[in-house]
């Protein structure tokens, strides 16, 4: 489906914020892109004025200012991975740019930059050859004019730091721009050509600097979503309906809210795309004001068939649905599976289940919308404009390009924001009270609101043969699926159907088993219920729970060091050999990095009592992007109370290429503390159809005192750059269920896992 | 009934309903906007700022609590300077970066009270802030250098904001 999200220039497109761009990007319209030249300075926010004025501007990725300062346009939302530095970098690389010169700027939705989706851990896999081949084609063309400025050869001359030099003469790119004439346009193809340079002649990429959106996120300076607003702006806050679908406003009264100061009114939302049902909104002239105003407000609604959908229920009905052989997608189904159960000596089948867990990105959602000359502006951060912008179009009744989202850096992405659904209710308010409403949820509200990481059931089998060989494998996960919900386009084929890709990533792994059965099932009471989201891993995350846990419980019952048992099916043969350009070496590569985090670990060696190591290791997201990764926990359990104390992470990654190391390292850590959060601190359940934790009072999330020490190390690479920002989080919570059984021999199949979960299984063990 | 006090070094008065939360008199009505909302019930610290010198949750303090008190914010802070925002730049901290002026004036209250923190007290005190990136291992980085950095004089904290 990543055909998609590759992004594509939507050639003749309105631009809607610029248009006074369109003369200098005449290529566009022909699929070509337009080296345009001109002069003078201006600001870093006004890119429409410094273009009409005539900086460099050979593609739309980036320009180059008459006194050479190079701005990168970042199409990628920013939210914590500092991509904008990792892109620029790579632009940079190419261009032979003086990175101390290097700007970002990131941009509104507009048709130009493609499709836009800031999600899955794709942005440096999908933006390096384009962004590369955007920097070689300045380059190209500098060179060109450098070397006419010199009176050589363009063969003659070389690009570094912002000059072109021939011999012992240069001249700078800031001067060739401000000298002017550069004029030349690339067509598609032509920028395809665009040769980049071998990885052996990086100077930018691979090497340590600062990300330059921190200075801003340290003083405060930063403007994230919340801090937008416009002249004449109201608040507003909704009251949130009994269920997340279905329910309906019957009636509001007002009259207790009347005299607070600054109440306005409390409206309906009118929704004709469906993504608000039952919503009231209060608007007031401060955000206190509409706080105060929702307590006194009266709303009765005849609310959804949901009301009474307990946890127990979607898990329930998730057994229900594995049990029933013709639910589901298969995915995977290969060799004689059926016949090797029949044939099995022995048979190992387990359960594992996992709680919601809410996104509880710190900036709660919000956003600013406002109408202005018959164009709507949606001011928010947000992950997926794309996905979005059509909704808002629906329930605005306008054509999509009448809506332009401002973009703002975002209080904490992952994934909560690829779901827009936030922009609609503030579009719908503004649209009926005619003015600029600024839609701010509490924490509570957001947390009702969320678009949580579903409940899962999974059940694994493996058959043995007599010799105590995996002779097949059954995966069997059920969950609610978010992009059946909201984006169906990206469902993918499955043997039998469409299944939602992201909710069972992880299961198609590299081990060599000759039967392995997949089955993806999506748990209809869970999408009825709630709108499942995408969540840091999304299945990768429950998916590899199980997978990693049951490949634990397989090797303990063979009787085999858990690594060696991975090791052994780690093999790089047929569908695990991997293929050019993204999975190179296959399952080598994952082999590779199991037997570094081996020694990194000290693996095997002595330790206190109740203390032990445990591992686990994925691909990370897709297998089209493999990022390879390993993890070893340590982690003492205390068999009074039960509670598991993580002493020790360490994590080895192969993502090809790493861009930037620093920001590698960062993602890698929070990546890894997610993984540790969800397994043993986060966790909420469903009582009668919303969430039961709302806000920090229950919701627990990891805090610095229980952060331990991470030991990390990347492979050194230069295959093609994948992702980082989830993979780390697939490993740890399966690492650490492994490390407390191999402690104190108790194996926990649910997560989060809970100390009393701990202290009854050792009981139990006791008393047997 | 109109409240003053002093914000950044800037005397104020402020004219809206007593109880108003003081985050949303800093954000809204002074237009600092780099004190954020995360919870609003205390527990996350992202709205933290210094009231004569201590750290306040300011999603829970009404503004007439702070009636001809010396209020200060991350941008005050950065006026005035502070090792802490030069080695939070060091230790590349912030990722979203939303609760990270939270937890500057967190731990710039710290270095008072202990000029000299240990791990432990750094995780005990820090503990109060939420960092949903899971930025920690930073966090706790650049307050030990900072902390370090002081000890050894070559940096103090220019904050005065004592009433």
């Amino acid at each position: 489906m990543l055909k998609y999200l590759t992004g594509k220039n939507s050639a003749g497109a309105d631009e809607l914020a610029s248009p006074g761009r369109r003369g200098f990007i005449v290529g566009m319209a022909g699929a070509a892109l337009t080296l345009a030249f001109a002069r003078s300075p201006l600001s870093l926010a006004n890119p429409d004025k410094a273009v009409a004025e005539g900086a460099f501007d050979p593609t739309v990725w980036y320009w180059i200012e008459p006194d050479g300062r190079v701005v990168v346009n970042i199409a990628k939302a920013e939210m914590g991975q500092h991509i904008g530095t990792a892109l620029a970098r790579i632009v940079a690389d190419e261009l032979e740019a003086d990175w101390d010169q290097v700007e970002l700027r990131y941009v509104d939705s507009d048709p130009k930059w493609g499709y836009m989706v800031t999600g899955g851990s794709w942005s440096v896999w999908q933006s390096f050859d384009q962004l590369s081949r955007a920097g070689a084609a300045g380059r190209s063309v500098l060179i060109e004019a450098g070397a006419k400025e010199l009176g050589v050869k363009p063969e003659q001359c070389r690009a570094r730091a912002g000059r072109v030099i021939a011999g012992n003469r240069s001249i700078s790119y800031a001067d060739l721009v401000r000298g002017g004439g550069i004029s030349r346009s690339f067509t598609d193809e032509e920028l395809k050509q665009m040769p980049i340079k071998p990885p052996s002649e990086r100077r930018i990429i691979g090497g340590q600097t600062r990300a330059l959106d921190i200075p801003g996120k340290v003083d405060g300076s930063t403007l994230y979503g919340l801090d937008a607003r416009v002249d004449g702006m109201v608040y507003g806050r909704p009251i949130m309906p009994p269920t997340r679908y279905g329910s309906a406003v019957s009636s509001i009264d007002d009259s207790a809210a009347r005299e607070i100061p600054g109440y306005r009114q409390t409206i309906t939302l009118e929704d004709p795309s469906g993504t608000v049902p039952g919503w009231a909104m209060v608007i007031a002239d401060s955000f206190h004001a509409a706080n105060q105003a929702v307590e006194r407000v009266a709303v009765k609604w005849s609310p959804g068939k949901t009301t009474g959908v307990h946890e127990q229920a979607v898990l329930d009905h998730g057994r229900k649905l594995i049990d029933a052989a013709d639910q589901g997608v298969l995915v995977r189904d290969a060799g004689e599976v059926d016949q090797a159960f029949s044939d099995a000596a022995e048979i190992l089948e387990s359960e594992y289940i996992t709680h919601g867990v809410l996104h509880f990105q710190l900036e709660p959602v919000n956003a600013l919308a406002l109408e202005k000359d018959g164009r709507w502006e949606i001011h928010t951060g947000n992950q997926w404009q794309s996905l979005i912008i059509p909704v808002l179009a629906k329930a605005l009744q306008v054509p999509e390009d009448r809506i332009v989202m401002r973009t703002y850096l975002l209080g904490g992405g992952f994934g909560r924001r690829l779901n827009g659904d936030y922009a609609v209710p503030a579009a719908l308010a503004a649209k009926a009270v005619g003015r600029p409403v600024k839609m701010v949820l509490t924490r509570e509200d957001d947390a009702l609101f969320d678009s949580i990481r579903s409940p899962s059931v999974q059940k694994i089998r493996m058959a043995f043969d007599g010799d105590g060989k995996i002779t097949a494998m059954e995966h069997h996960a059920t969950a609610g699926w978010p992009t059946q919900v909201m984006a169906p386009g990206f469902m993918a084929d499955g043997i039998n159907g469409k299944y939602d890709p992201f909710s069972i990533q992880g299961a198609l792994h590299w081990y060599t088993m000759d039967g392995h059965r997949v089955r993806a099932i999506s748990n209809d009471l869970a999408n009825d219920t709630f709108r499942p989201g995408w969540l840091r891993s999304v299945g990768s995350g429950w998916v590899n729970w199980a997978l990693e846990s049951a490949m634990d419980e397989a090797a303990h019952k063979a009787g085999e060091d858990p690594i060696e048992f991975r090791l052994r099916r780690l093999k790089a043969q047929g569908i695990n050999a991997g293929s050019a350009p993204n999975s190179v070496g296959g399952a080598s590569r994952q082999a590779n990095v199991l037997r570094r985090v081996r020694e990194l670990s000290g693996w095997g060696g002595e330790l206190p009592a109740d203390t032990a190591l445990g591992v686990a290791t994925s691909y990370g997201q897709e297998r089209n992007m493999p990022t390879w990764t390993a993890c070893v926990a340590r982690v003492r359990v205390d068999r009074d109370s039960g509670r598991p104390t993580v002493e020790k992470l360490f994590v080895v990654t192969d993502a090809g290429t790493i861009v930037h190391p620093d920001g590698a390292r960062a993602q890698v850590e929070g990546a890894a503390l997610w993984g540790l959060s969800m397994a043993l601190h986060e966790g909420t359940t469903l009582r009668n159809g919303n969430v039961v934790d709302t806000n920090l009072n229950t919701y627990t999330p990891l805090r610095m005192r229980d952060v331990p020490d991470i030991d990390m190390e990347f492979v050194d690479s230069t295959e093609t750059a994948v992702g980082l920002g989830e993979p780390a989080t697939t490993v740890v919570g399966p690492a650490i269920a492994n490390a407390i059984f191999a402690a104190v021999g108790v194996r926990m199949r649910e997560i989060p896992i809970r100390p009393e979960a701990i202290r009854a299984e050792l009981q139990r063990n006791q008393k047997a | 009934m109109p409240t003053e006090f002093k914000i950044n070094a800037r005397p104020v008065t402020v004219d809206v309903p007593d109880d108003t939360p003081l985050l949303w008199v800093i954000r809204d009505d002074l237009g600092y906007t780099g004190t954020k909302f995360g919870c609003g019930i205390g527990l996350c610290g992202a709205c933290t700022v210094h009231v004569n010198g201590r750290a306040t949750r300011s999603c829970i303090t009404p503004v007439k609590d702070v009636a001809n008190s010396v209020v200060t914010t991350i941008e005050g802070l950065a006026e005035k300077g502070h090792p802490l925002l030069e080695t939070w730049v060091e230790a590349q901290t912030p990722q979203c970066g939303y609760c990270q002026p939270g937890q500057i004036m967190q731990a710039a209250a710290m270095l008072r009270d202990f000029p000299a923190p240990t791990d432990e007290q750094i995780n005990q005190v820090m503990s109060g802030n939420l960092c949903r990136c899971m930025a920690y291992v930073r966090i706790r980085e650049a307050i030990r250098m900072a902390a370090r950095r002081m000890q050894a004089g070559s940096a103090r904290p220019q904050e005065a904001d004592h009433a």
